[in-house]
């Protein structure tokens, strides 16, 4: 079987990961991967970041090289959009009409931003953050002194704020929740996080409900519905994504939020998987469905599911983490904070740039957040994973080393 | 351009062309060498790209940032010469540099 055609739609990090792996772990046959963007697979993490600022260029993103996938037999086929999956003929169809026929599938579409629809939504510099091109785009609205409206605080919103005011545009964040990072983080952490951008010089404002974007041909103003306005050169809207399941949908791979998968990442097809941010997967530590956006789990699902096609099945079983640079803050998270019921704080949210946040549930540690304290982080993630019981007093005193906890 | 020699927990022996102004986790990452993880894709972030900088290599090799010395003390298995490959970057003078890979990222 491994010496057949394995077709991978979307050039993205786990869509390149999963065909190197297969290479990785022996599969013989041809492995094509379709990417409807024009770039090799990159590192979308420094979009908002380094390569908003323009230190990275679009080379400097690049996961690996042209020379690397070509050298171990990877194609890739870019700029093109798959339409069709004909799981019968175990064939896909472009948009083109071409066809190309496979053994074995992986689907690595992940997800697009979910864009808001209000009056004015379509008007020049209003401005979304996803890919290359998206980054692109901005690029050419900054500039000193311009004023930027965010519109979103969560980690996209928040990096981004950050990355314009080190550029120094004029700034401001409108959440339309009570504070930001309400759905990730306890209130503690987004005090933090607000105070810091505050320092630096973010306006933001919350409860906000935007009912308007207005202008000419170019947004100029940002209206709300409490009669507030707020001028705008440019608006970068980041209210969170969507998976792209429609093309599993209509091939009737089981979706719900996300292409349903196993441990192994199969679908309900036995002849194809699937990787990344359009996956939704039973997570045994937190007992429910994830569907995760992250890089690690865009890595690990790929690795497992390259495991699977190559017949050599490796359970998906990692625990999620993810990271946020902003200013001279790094932030990493260990596990996910959703429902916790108790909270243990390691220094002092209200001052300084330092601080981590261990989340428990039922007695048991499910998350860790970890500003500018990697031990916290590096340690947290063994608490958690291996279910480890540790006293809170000493884990709430920074003066009791980390890793003196787990011994 | 500068040869990097990687040796992987197994004995499995890589020398690899680096180009400068790349990192040692990026060599790695560019052969598909098993080893290194590097999710983070190299800001310092995850501790998935460590390994071991070969003795005679230690003085050549710029200091650790104290981040970077937070996170390797708590890697599995540290050791004196445990790096993180994503903050070494490649200069000729790094031609010939050994690095030996753990036998598993955390």
């Amino acid at each position: 079987m491994t010496d057949s055609c394995c077709v991978i739609v979307g050039a993205s990090h786990a869509g390149g990961q999963l065909a190197v792996s297969l290479r990785q772990q022996g599969w013989q046959g041809r492995i094509l991967v379709i990417g409807e963007e024009p770039y090799l697979p990159y590192n979308r993490p420094p979009l908002s970041k380094t390569f908003l600022s323009g230190q990275k260029q679009v080379n400097d993103l690049l996961i690996r090289p042209q020379a690397q996938y070509e050298k171990v037999g990877i194609e890739f086929l870019l700029g093109q959009n798959v339409t069709v999956i004909d799981r019968v003929q175990k064939k896909v169809i472009l948009s083109g009409g071409d066809e190309i026929s496979y053994g074995k599938l992986a689907l690595a579409t992940g997800a697009r931003v979910r864009t808001l629809e209000i009056l004015g939504s379509t008007l020049k510099g209003v401005l979304y953050l996803r890919d290359i091109g998206d980054v692109e785009k901005i690029r050419q609205h900054i500039g000193p002194g311009k004023k930027a409206v965010i519109v979103g605080g969560g980690y996209i919103g928040l990096e981004t704020a950050a990355m314009l005011r080190q550029l120094n545009l004029d700034v401001t964040l409108l959440e339309s929740a009570d504070r930001i990072l309400n759905r990730i983080t306890a209130p503690e952490l987004s005090a933090f996080y607000a105070r810091v951008h505050e320092e630096e010089g973010v306006r933001i404002e919350t409860s906000v409900s935007i009912t308007e974007f207005a202008g000419d041909t170019h947004v100029s103003e940002v209206k709300c519905q409490d009669g507030s306005m707020y001028p705008a050169d440019l608006v970068i809207v980041g209210i969170g994504v969507l998976p792209n399941t429609e093309l599993a949908e209509t091939a009737e791979l089981k979706t719900s939020n996300g292409i349903l998968v196993d441990g192994n990442c199969l679908t309900n097809d036995p002849d194809i998987v699937a990787a990344g941010d359009c996956t939704s997967h039973f997570n045994a530590f937190y007992d429910r469905q994830l569907r995760l956006e992250c890089v690690q789990n865009a890595m690990d699902q790929a690795k497992a599911a390259a495991a699977t096609l190559c017949g050599k099945p490796n359970q998906y079983n990692a625990l999620p983490w993810f990271w946020s640079d902003q200013y001279d803050l790094k932030l990493q998270i260990a596990g996910l904070s959703n429902d916790f019921d108790e909270l243990v704080l390691r220094g002092d949210p209200e001052s300084g740039r330092k601080i981590a946040a261990f989340y428990y549930r039922s007695g048991k540690v499910i998350a860790v957040d970890a500003v500018n304290s990697p031990q916290e982080f590096m340690i947290g993630k063994q608490i958690i994973s291996r279910e480890l019981e540790v006293d809170k007093r000493k884990l709430s005193d920074p003066a009791v080393a980390m890793k003196s906890l787990i011994v | 351009m500068p040869v990097i020699t990687y040796i992987s927990a197994d004995g499995a022996i890589n020398d690899i062309e680096v180009e400068s102004g790349s990192s040692v986790m990026q060599g790695a990452v560019d052969s598909m060498i098993d080893g290194i993880v590097a999710e983070c894709g190299g800001s310092c972030s995850c501790a998935t790209c460590h390994c071991y900088v070969d003795d005679a290599w230690q003085d050549k090799v710029p200091a650790a940032s104290e981040m970077e010395k937070d996170m390797l003390e708590c890697v599995l298995e540290p050791e004196p010469n445990s790096r993180l490959s994503c903050q070494i970057n490649i200069t000729d003078d790094l031609d010939g540099l050994v690095v030996r890979l753990p036998k598993s990222q955390f």
